[in-house]
């Protein structure tokens, strides 16, 4: 099938959307209606009429410096700049008198007069709006005789002071001054779009030049965060990207979607054959709005990386050397393995691990084959160690497992709490749109054990910082209902519409109890209790209250309770049903929600239904034609602890590293070196692959189609624009697999897959690829009811009926400090790099950070003799690696912290198996530990090391 | 998995529940293990529990009776 290239209006219309009372002007002598604030620059563009400029550009707000855009209103006096000019009623607009047009050639030739007329070897040659307005304006002759610019290194035989050469530190694009036409697109895009503030105008007049940071600096020191905003503002090459200057313009485009976060960003790749020349965010992308960050704009590089691993392997034990053989080869070695093994050992004695990087349709084919052919409910997926808990709390509480808004939803928001999340750097581009909303003057709570970026940071601060010792959320939550119950803060008529009355009386009488009093847990939490009581007020009195939350709430032995209290404020308050508020979970990978929909679960098949109700196993029965075991299957702990004991020997893993995700490392090693059979579907010879048997290659977003569902419920399309460079997309391996064990699929095509989806599942009934297609993106529910989709769930009603309070007690975690180990280590992420890093370690990014390392607080170093980028060992009762200090002040004392993206260090090694009460979440985000010197890497990271080596070994075939 | 995991776990499980409000804790702890314990995590549990029930919160203990037994 021919790739669908979608004929999306993309012209900039040079300043940004306005919403407002409709006001009718003529232009150029077209009628033309828009809304109240709208420039008219703008309402030209509405009427098709271009208006030419240089300085103004969609994504940021005019700024009237060019005076390319002038024009004449019937009436005024003067050439106004049609981009800071509002529309008024009864306008009459002309964009092309002979005034105006001289005006025009004359800024024209001032700016060429200044720039180096290299435009055919120019890597912007073909994509420059300044070739493009000096041809618009008929410029056809420069009279200025040459004097002093800033493009020619020598003028008259002297180096030319005004020269700044070529910056060329950022991996991903070039800054090069002498094409710059000081325009401040690129200033404007960091500060508005992206919010980081990197970017300035130093100087004066001719002097005047756009600069990354302080003196000193190069875009690589300064506070960039390569999100690319400023790279797509500029109308010239002045920072360009280095594959367009390596490899030319693209010739054609494919909208898709970035396989990343769970933001979900829509972008266009473009391309010149099947040759990707550049990822550009994708101005209708309702989740990202034109915005990205760095690893979806240009973290890339990955997909065709020399380490990607294109054959199919196997090998009877992990002790051998991979052999390289047919496809037909393996899957007759995975299958007639996985047969045997169900033959010797039972048919529960294998299972399936869904990819939350995967597309929907993968996904449903990997837990439709452990249901279908393997005839037993062992499926589980990675949010099984990130959002389980939210699919519990959310599920008791409101009736389904989803966040409640859609991310627009933010720019009408007065008071956002954001818990156990650090979206700049794991989920930026929200991170931005937040910001945006914050520097309008919404309030924001941020209830995190460390001083993160959200805390402070340039035109930004929270209101309040709860910085609560990791562990006690549930009894902080419980705290700021207390304050809400108890100073009569609590929305009394929501509560009595929405719903169950007794239950919330039973609730606020628990929440209201003096030990629940902020002063009362105070010690326990670290919080004071005075800011704590003003948080609560804040949020409850603040007007429309978000909360967005993160991997710190639910990576917690209590992650569902306190998820059920995220929900209990959010009612109390009567902040859920509307635009502007809700619960918000941030989802880590790209497809966690779409993967939890898709039935991953062991428990519960496609949409949320448990696996034990005989009308729902009917419906696929019927679909699929076998019988559905009616009991709950393993989760992934569940698994390794059944390999562990020999009951469990089997296991297709697609898209997923358990060995460095998850939590006890020697643990889940114990547990894959049990099996005899385990398959790895992958791009890469991933930790996990160490202990398999069959490797299978995987395919990359790029040479896929499929979809993905992304934080917001939303249904967003993922296009194949290449060929697979493995032969096949995952769902195509999936199904070979599938029926080399006789299951006889004949699916040709992943929206084949997502009609069966569509006829089997509810939420999902009026969902179409036609349908996405048209409408650029859908979010579930989908179906006859909600024909377009369901940007905000719970308006009239809960999912559920009446929405549920529930009680949450606090009740602490087993893991404890001590004399032995009397710190707290909490793992998170970094924004260049991605959960195990297996994409982003093999790009650029690792300029940013090739190593993890730990975060302590000075006071905890000086104790222990550590110095800034020394070597310690990090200790927990599970085990022990090592790796490089870093002092800082945005850990409390008491507290160390490090992120997962590296298998040398693997933190994971360190965690413990200790897990949420109702999920099984893995508690990665409290362990004891203790720090302590070291010269080197531990034993266990040697032993590590050897064995992965000798595991990786490839014989190719002969 | 190990007795002790599995002692810790469905107490996990019986704390969360005996500090809700009502009269039926016992059938709600057995209500989540049926739920959410596959058959050979149940039938381990029974079989700690002829046993002696070694170290499990006397709430678990009581929601046995009602613990579906897994029928293959």
């Amino acid at each position: 099938m021919k790739d669908f290239i979608i004929p999306w209006d993309d012209r900039d219309m040079g300043t940004p959307a306005k919403t407002g009372k409709p006001v009718t002007l003529t232009v150029d002598g077209v009628e033309v209606v828009v809304p109240e604030g709208t420039s008219v620059m703008r309402a030209a563009a509405e009427a098709g009429i271009s208006v030419p400029k240089l300085c103004a550009t969609d994504s940021v707000e005019a700024f009237g410096s060019c005076r390319l855009c002038v024009v004449e209103i019937e009436g005024r006096r003067g050439t106004p700049a049609s981009c800071t000019t509002p529309v008024a009623p009864g306008m009459v607009v002309h964009t092309q008198s002979s005034k105006v047009r001289k005006i025009r050639k004359g800024v024209m030739e001032l700016y060429i007069s200044d720039h180096p007329l290299d435009c055919l070897t120019c890597a912007a040659n073909g994509d420059c709006e300044l070739q493009d307005m000096a041809g618009a304006v008929g410029l056809r002759d420069v009279r200025y005789a040459p004097g002093e610019n800033h493009f020619e290194v020598r003028s008259s035989g002297e180096a030319n002071a005004r020269y700044i050469p070529k910056d060329e530190s950022n991996p991903y694009f070039t800054y090069d001054p002498q094409k710059c036409i000081v325009c401040s697109r690129c200033v404007r895009a960091c500060e508005e779009v992206q919010g980081t503030f990197a970017l300035t105008i130093e100087g004066r007049g001719f002097d005047s030049r756009v600069k990354a940071g302080m003196a000193g600096d190069d875009f690589l020191s300064s506070d960039c965060v390569s999100c690319g905003a400023c790279v797509q503002a500029c109308p010239t090459s002045t920072l360009q990207e280095k594959s367009v200057i390596e490899l030319g313009t693209p010739e054609r485009s494919v909208v898709t979607t970035c396989a990343y976060c769970g933001v979900g960003c829509s972008f266009k790749a473009e391309m010149q054959g099947d040759q990707l020349v550049r990822m550009v965010p994708h101005k209708q992308g309702k989740a990202n709005r034109g915005h990205s960050c760095v690893k979806g704009r240009f973290a890339w590089g990955y997909a065709t990386h020399k380490e990607r691993i294109l054959n199919p392997m196997i090998r009877d034990s992990i002790d051998q050397p991979w052999q390289e053989v047919s496809w037909d080869e393996a899957i007759g070695f995975a299958a007639e393995r996985m047969r045997g093994l169900q033959e010797k050992y039972g048919r529960r004695s294998v299972g399936v691990i869904t990819s939350s990087r995967c597309t929907n349709e993968e996904t449903f084919l990997v837990q439709k084959l452990t249901r279908a052919v393997f005839g037993n409910n062992n499926t589980d997926t990675c949010a099984r160690v990130c959002h389980s808990p939210t699919g519990y709390g959310l599920g008791q509480t409101f009736g389904t497992s989803a966040g409640t808004q859609d991310f627009d939803s933010v720019e009408h928001t007065d008071v956002v709490i954001i818990i156990g999340a650090n979206p700049t750097d794991g989920h930026p581009v929200f991170a931005s749109r937040l910001k945006k909303r914050l520097r309008k003057g919404a309030k924001l709570i941020v209830i995190d054990p460390r001083r993160t970026d959200m805390v402070k940071s340039a035109h930004i601060q929270a209101a309040h910082h709860l910085a609560l010792r990791p562990g006690t959320n549930v009894a902080v939550v419980t705290a700021l209902a207390h304050v809400i119950v108890t100073e009569g803060l609590a929305d009394e008529a929501f509560i009595r519409e929405r719903c169950d009355w007794d239950e919330f009386r039973e609730y606020a009488e628990f929440a209201s109890d003096p030990r629940h009093a902020p002063e009362a847990v105070e010690a326990l939490t670290g919080v004071p209790a005075e800011e704590l009581r003003k948080a609560a007020r804040l949020f409850a009195t603040g007007g429309n209250g978000a909360i967005y939350y993160g991997l710190g709430v639910t990576e917690h032995s209590q992650g569902s309770t306190t998820v059920i209290g995220i929900a209990n404020l959010a009612m109390m308050t009567g902040n859920i049903g509307r635009t502007g508020v809700g619960v918000n979970p941030l989802r880590g990978q790209n497809n966690v929600q779409g993967s939890c929909d898709m039935g991953s679960f062991p428990h519960e098949l496609p949409g949320y239904r448990h696996v034990k109700l005989p009308e729902v196993r009917a419906i696929f029965e019927n679909a699929w034609g076998v019988q559905i075991d009616p009991e709950p299957g393993l989760r992934i702990p569940n698994m390794l602890d059944a390999a562990v004991e020999g009951t469990f020997k089997g296991l297709y893993c697609q898209g997923e590293d358990i060995l460095q995700s998850d939590p006890d490392t020697k643990h889940v090693a114990a547990g894959l070196a049990a099996m005899e059979c385990v398959i790895v579907h992958d791009l890469f010879l991933n930790e996990t692959a160490n202990y398999a048997h069959v490797f299978l290659p995987g395919s990359t977003f790029l040479e896929k189609n499929g979809t993905f569902t992304n934080a917001e419920r939303r249904i967003n399309m993922v296009r194949k624009v290449m060929a697979p460079l493995n032969g096949y997309e995952d769902w195509q391996v999936t199904q070979m697999l599938a029926n080399a064990m006789g299951a006889g699929w004949d699916y040709t095509h992943p929206r084949q897959i997502m009609a069966e989806i569509a006829a089997t599942t509810p939420s999902f009934a009026g969902v179409t690829y036609e349908k996405i297609d048209e409408m650029g993106s859908v979010q579930w529910p989908c179906n006859e009811a909600n024909p377009d989709g369901t940007p905000l769930m719970h308006v009239d009603g809960f999912v559920r009926g009446k929405g549920r309070f529930i009680v949450t007690e606090y009740v602490p975690t087993l893991e404890k400090t001590g004399p032995r180990f009397p710190l707290l280590l909490t793992t998170g992420r970094i924004l260049s790099q991605y959960n195990v890093g297996a994409q982003t370690r093999r790009t650029d990014n690792v300029v940013w950070h090739d190593q993890d390392v730990l975060e302590i607080h000075p006071h905890d170093a000086e104790t222990r003799g550590v110095k800034d980028g020394d070597f310690v060992k990090l200790a927990s009762r599970s085990g022990e690696t090592t790796l490089r200090a870093q002092i800082t002040d945005r850990v409390s004392p008491g507290v160390v912290y490090t992120t997962f993206h590296h298998p040398d260090t693997q933190a994971n090694v360190v965690t413990t198996d200790f897990s949420d009460w109702a999920t099984n979440c893995p508690e990665y985000k409290v362990t004891a530990v203790q720090v302590s010197p070291s010269n080197g890497p531990s034993d266990w990271q040697e032993d590590y090391a050897a064995q992965a080596a000798q595991s990786r070994r490839i014989q190719a075939a002969e | 998995m190990s007795p002790e995991k599995m002692v810790l776990m469905a107490n996990q499980i019986a704390t969360f529940f005996k500090t809700q409000p009502g009269e039926d804790q016992a059938q709600r702890v057995a209500d989540h293990l049926n739920d959410f314990w596959e058959p050979r995590m149940r039938r381990q549990l029974i079989a700690h529990v002829d046993a002696g029930g070694a170290g499990l919160e006397p709430l678990v203990l009581e929601a046995m009776a009602k613990v579906r037994v897994p029928a293959d």
